[in-house]
């Protein structure tokens, strides 16, 4: 199968490896190092997509990043990748693409319909259409709309690639390997800095490797291998290819994207898909180089119509010809260089210099070639519907202004440049200033915002010779800043063609009574008459034009419009282009995929996962689990074919009636030390703390300086200067922050340490009327009676050899005892406990029946500390010590803490006794009342009483103590429930508090 | 992504780091009458400057100590930083 557009002897790809692919569903074949453009070029394809707005046939435009055209959708190892640009992606065996916003296929697409309806599209017609009727928006506008909208569909499965992140440090990033970046590189690394390279694309040299040039003797494309060979052998640098440098960050902080696994067939073992590199550089060197700016004439767009530098690229890179009649119409050298290489290859161009009278060394070499050249004219436009067939020139007057000697000339493609624009992106990203340069029409980088510097292109320096001096030195000049080893380079001699000046025009003027489409911004289809139309609308800022017209605003950011679309602002404004300033660049610079923005830290990986010392015990007995903060906790143990509710009430009263031991090992837990320890809790908590013997535990209660509760728990005096703090499993790293802050910052003066110990302690509720018995059986050597060890008391014992603690302290309310152990004994713990534990009919309870258990006691946890609520909320004000100042207390005195109908906790039971209360309900007094209806508070917390065998719920609500003995109603709009209850008081069971104690 | 120096690790990622808020504020002493409009002022009045703001950050990742931090809010430039007991300028 011969390719017709495949030249023999040019380009860079392997001819030895042919690799075949299929697009929409047709097979062609290319060779290793094509591209999706390069290779279908080289079969003759450019029809590969449909514009967005208008739905009008789309070729390729450019060769690189720049592109705005070839979007295209790829099946890769059953994943799929939308907003693929052709120019970029490489080939590789059964790879599968196909076209995408058109339906139902490329060649003949319904939507084009938009194409005739263009007058009713203009510019902001999202904001004119679709108003009327208002009922249609839902259901047609909007689902229409989004039908049509979009390059490709993102894949709905859960995506198998693994991607990663990476962060590196350097002295020196370079981005973009063109000559600036290779000379740079080289100069700094020889200097000996810490370098790195980063190219966007497969090969390195950028416009070394497709211009006619001479560096040491050397063409572009020998010196640039030679070059990145010896950088690649040196330790001190990292070069990287098909890395974009997209986003540059605070503190220079740059992030760069690698594509390593996208041009196989399949992602390698042990590599990712892809890398994104976190890197922090002491310099930057910004050698992004430049874009070709296209020229603005009519019909634009149609496929065949390029960039003359692409043209140039396919030639010299992959030996493809974009076209065998080429037209080329230049308002600058670069065109003639591309018309030298179709003539060297054996296709004749035919050159249109908008210039009159232009000379220089290529424009010379050109007319020896015998290339036909036509001065003082221009494209009036392309025709052609799916590729270009012929196109109307014309010779243009000197101003500009007027068009005559049309005529309609047959060609394949029409190659332009409206010459460069510097791609100062990065440059505009750290801070930078720019500002707009009159001799290349562009704007180019400032004064350095951060520690940047912009060379080559980029700063837009055209010729080699300044490019590769520039670089040499300023290579030197930044590395010696940080290395001083001042070692120096000497910089090759360089042989290249002199240009002359570009023409200072870019859009072809429509001939009388022609009214053909020049667009500007080709992915997202805004044309001159749009830019028009929103400036006699009244926009004036660029920033509300591009806005409103959606220039620059699709997946290439303007790339190759911006510049085109503030010259024409300019020119109908009366300005020149500084005074009308250019949009904002933001990261990224091209579009980055999710997964590489993700890297691993997805599902379960997109937070630590913390398990107990006896998470393999719990799995075992078939828990199931519940995330508690970072931590797996089990929420119950099923039993044959249990539901939650079955389960938890099983669990919850078998704590009631015999004992029952759940993991509390996730409790947070602090060891504060030092001699000012004593004074310190009797700062943070609210009650007394100065008077607690050793061997004693205490509850606390800490607030945040605004009054609200932070947390809760017991701490325990260890020895005189030693406090065992406990924290909710929620709150341990806030609490410890908290500590840290007051300590290191407020009371320096006091003699603290704190540091958290929730790791190093495995620990063990047990709960229920047989605690003790079983107790004794664990603990024979030691009093664990009531006289010894009462409530609130502390132990250490022996637990078979292993050193334990005994905090005789209660979240059920039943007798119980927490046990810790150190963590790498916790389940050595816990089988002992389960062992022993069997003659009492010991149960594990989970989290479910812990909730159950607190409940119905009406101990407070997070859903009443909900950072909304003060101690007397939660019925906790006699905690709060009216003697001593804490943190926090000077708000409890506010008028709205000290309101009489303040909020407070009460408990809720329906009156049928059976229906369960939706926890977040709210309680009112009237379910009939006019909306919106006042509510008294919500519903907390719900279970069903294992002691009562009915529903149980906690409430806060207004004035609750006047409350108890109502009936009331809790409403749940969500699940559309209405519900009779009566309030009672939060402590349903054991309101004395008689069990814990005895 | 910031690039704190801490004086007790050197410099380190932002990610490592949790903020603090106006480290100028001073908490009332302990046991002190003040009016309530002085409470309201240290619990939630605080300044929003465009430029040069002294505030604190919590080395949470690394050496668990509380820095001071002047930094511009606008340009993200860090003059200087300090440990928490040191005097700033």
């Amino acid at each position: 199968m011969s390719q017709d557009f495949r030249l023999d002897n040019i380009g860079m790809v392997n001819r030895k490896k042919k690799i075949s692919f299929t697009f929409n569903g047709k097979k062609y074949f290319g060779y290793e190092g094509d591209t999706i453009a390069s290779a279908l070029i080289a079969n003759g394809v450019h029809l590969v997509g449909r514009s967005f707005k208008y739905h009008r046939p789309r070729g390729f435009f450019g060769v690189g990043v720049d592109e705005p055209y070839a979007i295209l959708q790829l099946e890769r190892n059953n994943e799929r990748d939308p907003n693929i640009r052709a120019t970029e992606q490489e080939i590789f065996e059964g790879l599968e693409v196909k076209s995408v916003n058109c339906w139902p296929s490329v060649n003949f697409d319904i939507g084009a319909i938009n194409n005739f309806l263009k007058m009713f599209f203009p510019a902001g017609f999202y904001y004119k259409t679709f108003m009327w009727p208002p009922s249609f928006w839902y259901k047609i506008y909007e689902p229409f709309i989004r039908m049509a909208a979009g390059f490709g569909e993102a894949s709905i499965k859960h995506d198998k690639e693994r991607y990663e992140h990476k962060y590196e440090y350097c002295d020196l990033l370079i981005t973009g390997s063109g000559p600036s970046g290779l000379a740079s590189a080289y100069a700094a690394a020889k200097n000996g800095a810490r370098v790195i390279l980063a190219e966007d694309k497969p090969r390195y040299g950028g416009s070394l490797l497709s211009s006619d040039v001479n560096i040491g003797n050397q063409t572009g494309a020998e010196w640039s291998e030679k070059i990145i060979t010896e950088l690649k052998s040196m330790s001190n640098v990292i070069v990287k290819n098909r890395s974009q440098v997209f986003g540059y960050y605070d503190h220079n902080m740059l992030v760069m994207s690698e594509r390593i696994s996208d041009h196989l067939p399949k992602t390698q073992k042990y590599l990712p898909k892809q890398r994104l590199w976190y890197i922090r550089a002491k310099e930057v060197l910004i050698s992004s180089g430049s874009i070709e700016r296209p020229l603005v004439f009519g019909n634009n767009d149609t496929p065949g119509v390029m960039l003359s530098s692409a043209a140039k690229e396919y030639i010299k890179v992959y030996g493809v010809l974009v076209g065998k009649k080429p037209l080329i119409f230049t308002n600058n050298d670069s065109g003639y260089e591309t018309a030298i290489e179709f003539k060297k290859n054996g296709v004749n161009p035919l050159i249109l210099d908008t210039r009159k009278e232009p000379s220089s060394d290529i424009i010379t070499e050109a007319k020896n070639l015998g290339i036909e050249i036509k001065y003082s004219y221009v494209v009036v436009a392309a025709k052609g519907y799916k590729k270009v067939k012929s196109a109307d020139i014309a010779k243009i007057s000197d101003n500009k202004k007027d068009l005559s000697n049309i005529e309609n000339i047959e060609c394949d493609c029409i190659c332009v440049s409206g010459f460069w624009t510097p791609s100062i992106h990065l440059a505009s990203q750290s801070g930078n200033k720019s500002e707009f340069n009159e001799k290349i029409d562009a704007f180019i980088p400032k004064k350095s915002k951060q520690k940047e510097n912009t060379i080559g292109s980029a700063n837009g320096k055209f010729t080699l010779e300044e490019t590769i001096n520039e670089a040499f030195n300023k290579g030197y000049e930044v590395s010696n800043k940080i290395t001083e080893n001042n070692n120096k380079v000497s910089i090759p001699t360089v042989v290249e063609k002199k240009s002359s000046e570009h023409d200072k025009f870019w859009c072809v003027p429509l001939p009388k009574g022609k009214s053909y489409k020049r667009f500007l911004d080709f992915q997202n289809d805004v044309a001159v008459t749009d830019i028009e139309l929103a400036l006699r609308e009244g926009f004036r800022s660029i920033e509300h034009v591009k806005r409103y017209t959606t220039l620059g605003m699709a997946t290439d950011q303007g790339k190759t419009s911006n510049l085109n679309g503030l010259q024409l602002v300019s020119d109908i404004e009366n300005k020149v282009v500084p005074q009308v300033g250019h949009t904002t660049f933001r990261p990224p610079y091209t579009p980055v995929s999710i997964g590489a923005i993700v890297g691993r830290e997805v599902g379960k990986h997109s937070k630590p996962t913390r398990k107990s010392p006896m998470h393999e015990w719990h799995e075992k007995n078939n828990a199931v689990f519940v995330d508690a903060g970072v931590w797996l906790r089990p929420r119950y143990y099923k039993q044959g074919n249990e539901t939650l509710f079955e389960a938890s009430k099983r669990e919850a009263k078998n704590v009631r009636k015999n004992v029952g031991v759940c993991d509390v090992t996730t409790l947070g837990k602090i060891d504060v030390k030092g001699p000012d320890a004593a004074e310190f809790l009797n700062r943070v908590y609210t009650n007394a703390w100065l008077k607690l013997p050793v061997g004693k535990a205490r509850y606390g209660v800490m607030l945040r300086e605004d009054g609200i509760v932070m947390d809760d728990g017991t701490t325990t005096r260890i020895s005189e200067n030693h406090y065992h703090m406990t924290t909710t499993t929620a709150q341990a790293a806030n609490v410890l922050s908290h500590l840290e802050y007051y300590l290191q910052l407020v009371w320096p003066e006091l003699n603290v340490n704190v540091v958290s110990t929730t790791e190093q302690w495995a620990g063990a509720a047990i709960a229920g009327p047989n605690s003790r018995a079983l107790l004794m059986k664990l603990f024979p050597n030691t009093d664990v009676s009531n006289e010894a060890l009462p409530f609130m008391g502390y132990k250490e014992a022996d637990l078979f050899g292993i050193p334990a603690k005994i905090y005789r302290i209660s979240f059920s309310g039943e007798l119980a005892y927490e046990v810790n152990v150190e963590s790498d004994y916790g389940n050595f713990m816990w089988e002992k406990i389960i062992e022993v534990g069997k003659e009492f009919q010991i149960q594990a309870y989970g989290t479910e029946a812990l909730s159950t258990l607190r409940i119905e006691m009406g101990h407070v946890a997070g859903s009443e500390l909900d950072g909304r609520t003060i101690p007397h909320d939660t019925s906790l004000e006699g905690l709060v010590s009216k003697k001593k100042d804490f943190i926090g207390k000077r708000s409890l005195s506010r008028s709205a803490f000290t309101k009489p109908d303040r909020e407070k906790i009460v408990g809720v039971v329906p009156l049928d006794k059976t229906t369960s209360i939706p926890e977040g309900s709210y309680i009112v007094k009237d379910p009939k009342a006019k909306l919106p209806n006042p509510k008294l508070g919500h519903v907390s917390a719900s279970c069903w009483s294992v002691e009562y065998d009915n529903p149980f719920s906690l409430a806060i609500i207004k004035d609750g103590k006047n409350m108890i003995g109502q009936k009331l109603f809790a409403m749940s709009p969500l699940k559309n429930k209405t519900i009779p209850v009566e309030i009672v008081s939060s402590h349903y069971v054991d309101p004395e508090g008689k069990r814990v104690r005895a | 992504m910031l690039y704190i120096f801490c004086p007790h690790c050197g410099s380190r990622s932002q990610n490592e780091f949790a903020y603090g808020g106006d480290a100028t504020v001073k908490r009332p002493e302990l046991n002190k009458e003040i009016s309530d409009q002085e409470w309201n002022n240290f619990v939630y009045l605080r300044k929003s400057p465009r430029g040069k703001h002294l505030e604190l950050w919590h080395h949470i990742s690394g050496c668990r100590q509380w820095i001071k931090v002047e930094r511009d809010t606008s340009t993200h430039e860090i003059f200087k930083t300090y440990k928490a007991d040191e005097l700033t300028e």
